[in-house]
């Protein structure tokens, strides 16, 4: 069934300058200027300030004395999704957002593109930095092909390991193959990443659901130890009338469109609300406009100051001429034979802060007013895969449903490890891999033991 | 405004700025652009005898993306017949009879071959002559250049037979690939010389190409030898000149390094009346000579210099032997925690390269010295707040700290700290009277009997 009215389609050059990579690779030469201007600090707040601590400076010089394969091994070693981070962390506030170079009121190193300088030069000439360990017999499973397994089965593989990965998808990658605007990464940037960790020997099983195609009992008798990095699953619904009408999306979905369909195909109105003002609801609202749609309105219950995107992010949407629609709370979607056609919304005041200082909206009777639009994609943050986590005996969840560990990634069910966004309830790529490398660790600890 | 005129060996240049005898002063075409952008003078690129250069002749070496760090060639003198080149000088002449044209020649060690050069390039309307003792390729496997250079009886005679015919003053240029270059330079002075010019370039091999292992500069996968010279032989140059500077008494055309009005001053205050420029030329045109004008003009009148002889040889006797040094002249390091940016380089070049006298920033209160010496407390930002200080994205910045009991006052911090002005090295009073080794071996042979030295 097509939208009431569609954003018209544009020619396949425009697409592609649209959705190309919003930060161009750096020649030899600009990586070089670059990695010069590193001061090579010791005890780097580069360092410290990256989840996975990939010693910034080091890789930084391997660049500057022209030994890329050195530098990607220094990267990888730490991050084995060093590709897909160097394109999607938020560098502003981690590594580039500590770089003593803001002291000294310049530009701070360009660490996330000159990251991406090494690692594409090892991927581009299908260079194996790494190879399995010595086999210790000792079989684990990954469920979720995402960063957390990728990074959790990589680090498992290189120390001995027998690792199968289990995943849903059609695809590897998790998010970083589904999930992430198009300009920032293409799905073949993020399934050349889980080539990585498939030449460590892990095996992948796509299409595999546990507990539907695979039953717990017979993971839990083939497997030592499993590690759950299943991510979160869908999108909150909005509880709003109207929400069943076609043209409501959720905000994993649409984005999901756009990375495995070509542009063209992609269905989008030609005037769209995005509710929500997360670094999801950014994505939303960025490719909406990049597809071809002519309005876009980005709706949110807060003001401009209590939106939890970046204000990288923020500024990104601002360049591609969303609309912001700030203390606006959604009230219903309109609908005309099935279809959106509008969405009713109410302006809100803000009232005291909430347990997390967020200051809560309250709707201002008698501001009510309509908007005309085709398509509404819901952005509130992705809910628990729940209905997954409470099939397995013994497994704890905190309150907000995300699952609880022990400071050794072990959750209450003894056999089971978890990390990435199933624990910490969603945050960056490379806090996933983090938590899938410190939890890999923690496994053949305990298997050693 | 300063008067930039300088009388050098009873000739007048507009501007102490000559180009040096190489490339740039290979034609009289070169020449006159280079007169019309505001050399004052021009070592015409050394007439001799016919030769063949090779292909390729130039290298560098870049240094972290600044190109032409140091450069090297292994060019001959020049290719063009005498002739052409004594033609020329004599066109350039008529056209700039203000600017200076110094031939520099080199023939084969004759005594009516050197005066036969030299009638030919006076007749031409040189206003002077260098001789080059210098060059430490090709040539000086042919008996010339630095072969000459080399040995000081060569010298004093070469110099001696062009005085005897030469009406114009006479330079000589020296190589500093020997031992004692202040020898040589005694040696032209001993042969008439009516001044020296300095440094020719040094020996050197530029890089080796690690794939096919062909030195550079690649001539058919082999190389040789050439002469180094561009940014990086200034430290070199200057300590030749200071060298010479106090054992003749010549004037002197200072070489080496000069790419900017500074450097220019530098080998002024060293002794040099004159400077001679090729490299920076080479990389960035005659243009550059522009501001080595104007900025040397605006410094001599913020210093209240009317003429380069207000400042000239000025630091010559601040170079002494170390024997001469205070010993009793202490400064210490000193970190200014509001400029410091937190690199930590100071810490670890101290640490590891130096005297183990910076403590790194540690998060906790009770950090302990990583060379087990107790850091009394935290660098903190300011005075006695407390505080950390944060950068502007709200990342707390690694302020170290002087364990100023330690601190030798050797400079490496401040010379490896990247902020201006953020580690300064600041004079520690003591109470003892300047005193140097000299002073102390003196007094110590004067209150005991022969110092012991048992380990020599």
């Amino acid at each position: 069934m097509p939208l009431r009215e569609t954003a018209p389609k544009l020619s396949p050059e425009q697409y592609e300058k649209n959705f190309a990579e919003i930060t161009p690779v750096m020649t030899p030469r600009q990586a070089a200027i670059e990695a010069d201007r590193c001061l090579y600090c010791f005890d780097a707040p580069c360092t410290a300030a990256c989840p996975t601590h990939i010693d910034v400076p080091a890789f930084i010089k391997k660049i500057s004395t022209g030994n890329l394969r050195g530098s990607a091994r220094e990267i990888l070693s730490a991050n084995i999704l060093g590709h897909s981070c160097g394109r999607v962390c938020p560098t502003e506030v981690l590594c580039e957002g500590a770089c003593v170079m803001h002291e000294k009121a310049e530009l701070p190193i360009e660490i996330g593109r000159l990251q991406r300088h090494a690692v594409d030069y090892v991927l581009a000439n299908k260079i194996q930095l790494f190879q399995p360990g010595l086999a210790n017999g000792k079989r684990v499973a990954c469920i979720g092909a995402g960063p957390a397994s990728l990074a959790c089965a990589a680090e498992l593989a290189k120390l001995g390991f027998e690792v199968t990965v289990f995943d849903r998808n059609e695809l590897p990658g998790g998010l970083n193959t589904y999930g992430i605007a198009a300009y920032k990464t293409r799905a073949a940037d993020s399934l050349r990443e889980a080539d990585l960790v498939k030449q460590l020997g892990v095996k992948f099983r796509q299409k595999t659901e546990i507990g539907r195609d695979i039953s717990f009992q017979n993971l839990e008798n083939d497997f030592d130890e499993i590690f759950i990095g299943v991510g979160l699953g869908e999108t909150w619904d909005l509880n709003l009338p109207g929400e069943n009408l076609h043209g409501v999306y959720g905000a994993m979905e649409f984005i999901e469109t756009t990375k495995l369909r070509p542009f063209h195909e992609v269905e989008v109105g030609r005037r769209i609300a995005c509710i929500g003002a997360g670094n999801t609801a950014i994505d939303v609202v960025t490719a909406a406009r990049r597809l071809g749609a002519e309005i876009v309105y980005l709706i949110y219950r807060r003001g401009e100051h209590e939106m939890p995107a970046f204000a990288y992010e923020y500024q990104l949407a601002k360049q591609d001429g969303v609309s912001f629609l700030w203390q606006t709370q959604p009230v219903r979607i309109l609908g005309e034979k099935g279809l959106v056609a509008g969405l009713e919304c109410v302006r809100t005041h803000l009232g005291l802060p909430d347990e997390k200082g967020r200051r809560s909206p309250i709707p201002l009777p008698g501001t009510e007013f309509k908007i005309e639009v085709e398509m509404v994609v819901r952005a509130v943050g992705q809910r628990p895969a729940t209905d997954f986590l409470r099939a397995i005996k013994g497994l704890e969840l905190n309150r907000d449903g995300t699952v609880r560990i022990d400071a050794q990634y072990r959750t209450g069910n003894p056999k089971y490890f978890a990390g990435g966004d199933c624990t910490n309830g969603g945050k960056e790529v490379v806090d996933a891999v983090a938590e899938g490398m410190a939890a890999a660790r923690a496994i053949a600890a305990s298997l050693n033991h | 405004m300063a008067d930039l005129t300088v009388k050098f060996a009873g000739i007048t240049s507009p501007n102490p700025f000559w180009l040096a005898s190489g490339p740039p002063s290979n034609t009289g075409d070169q020449v006159a652009r280079a007169f019309d952008a505001g050399w004052g003078g021009a070592v015409w690129k050394t007439i001799g005898e016919a030769i063949v250069n090779t292909s390729s002749r130039y290298g560098a070496i870049d240094l972290e993306g600044v190109k032409m760090m140091g450069f090297n060639n292994i060019e001959l003198i020049s290719d063009r017949p005498t002739e052409t080149n004594f033609r020329e000088i004599s066109e350039v002449k008529k056209r700039y009879p203000q600017n200076l044209v110094i031939a520099s020649l080199m023939v084969e060690s004759k005594r009516e071959s050197w005066h036969e050069m030299v009638h030919r390039a006076e007749g031409a309307g040189s206003d002077a002559l260098e001789l080059n003792f210098g060059c430490p390729h090709g040539m000086s496997e042919r008996g010339m250049g630095s072969a000459v250079g080399q040995v000081p009886e060569y010298t004093e005679m070469i110099t001696s037979w062009v005085k005897e015919v030469a009406r114009v003053p006479v330079i000589v240029k020296l190589t500093p690939n020997v031992t004692s270059v202040s020898h040589i330079a005694a040696a032209a002075e001993r042969g008439g010389a009516d001044a020296v010019s300095l440094i020719n370039t040094i020996n050197s091999l530029m890089s080796v190409d690690l794939d096919n292992f062909s030195p550079a500069p690649n001539v058919g996968g082999k190389s040789t030898h050439g002469g180094y010279c561009g940014p990086a032989v200034k430290p070199i140059a200057l300590h030749l000149l200071s060298t010479v500077a106090k054992n003749v008494r010549i004037p002197i055309s200072g070489i080496g390094g000069i790419g900017h009005w500074n450097d220019a001053a530098e080998h002024i205050a060293l002794g040099a009346s004159t400077v001679q420029v090729c490299t920076a030329a080479m990389h960035y045109g005659f243009r550059i000579v522009e501001d080595m004008i104007d900025g040397l003009s605006e410094y001599m009148d913020a210093h209240g210099f009317r003429s380069i002889e207000d400042f000239r040889g000025r630091a010559v006797p601040n170079v002494t032997d170390w024997g001469e040094l205070d010993l009793n002249y202490k400064v210490i390091a000193e970190i200014d925690p509001k400029l410091c940016i937190g690199c930590q380089l100071c810490y670890i070049a101290c640490e590891d390269g130096a005297h183990q006298a910076i403590a790194p920033w540690r998060p906790e209160p009770s950090a302990s010295h990583a060379n087990g010496k107790q850091a009394t407390h935290v660098a903190n930002i300011g005075e006695g707040n407390g505080a950390a200080k944060t950068n502007g994205e709200g990342f707390s910045v690694h302020v170290p700290r002087i364990l100023e009991e330690e601190c030798v006052g050797c400079n490496l911090c401040a010379l490896v700290c990247p902020v201006d002005g953020c580690i300064t090295m600041r004079q520690i009073h003591t109470d003892r009277a300047p005193m140097s080794w000299n002073d102390r071996t003196r007094n110590q042979s004067k209150e005991c009997a022969p110092p012991t030295s048992t380990t020599d």
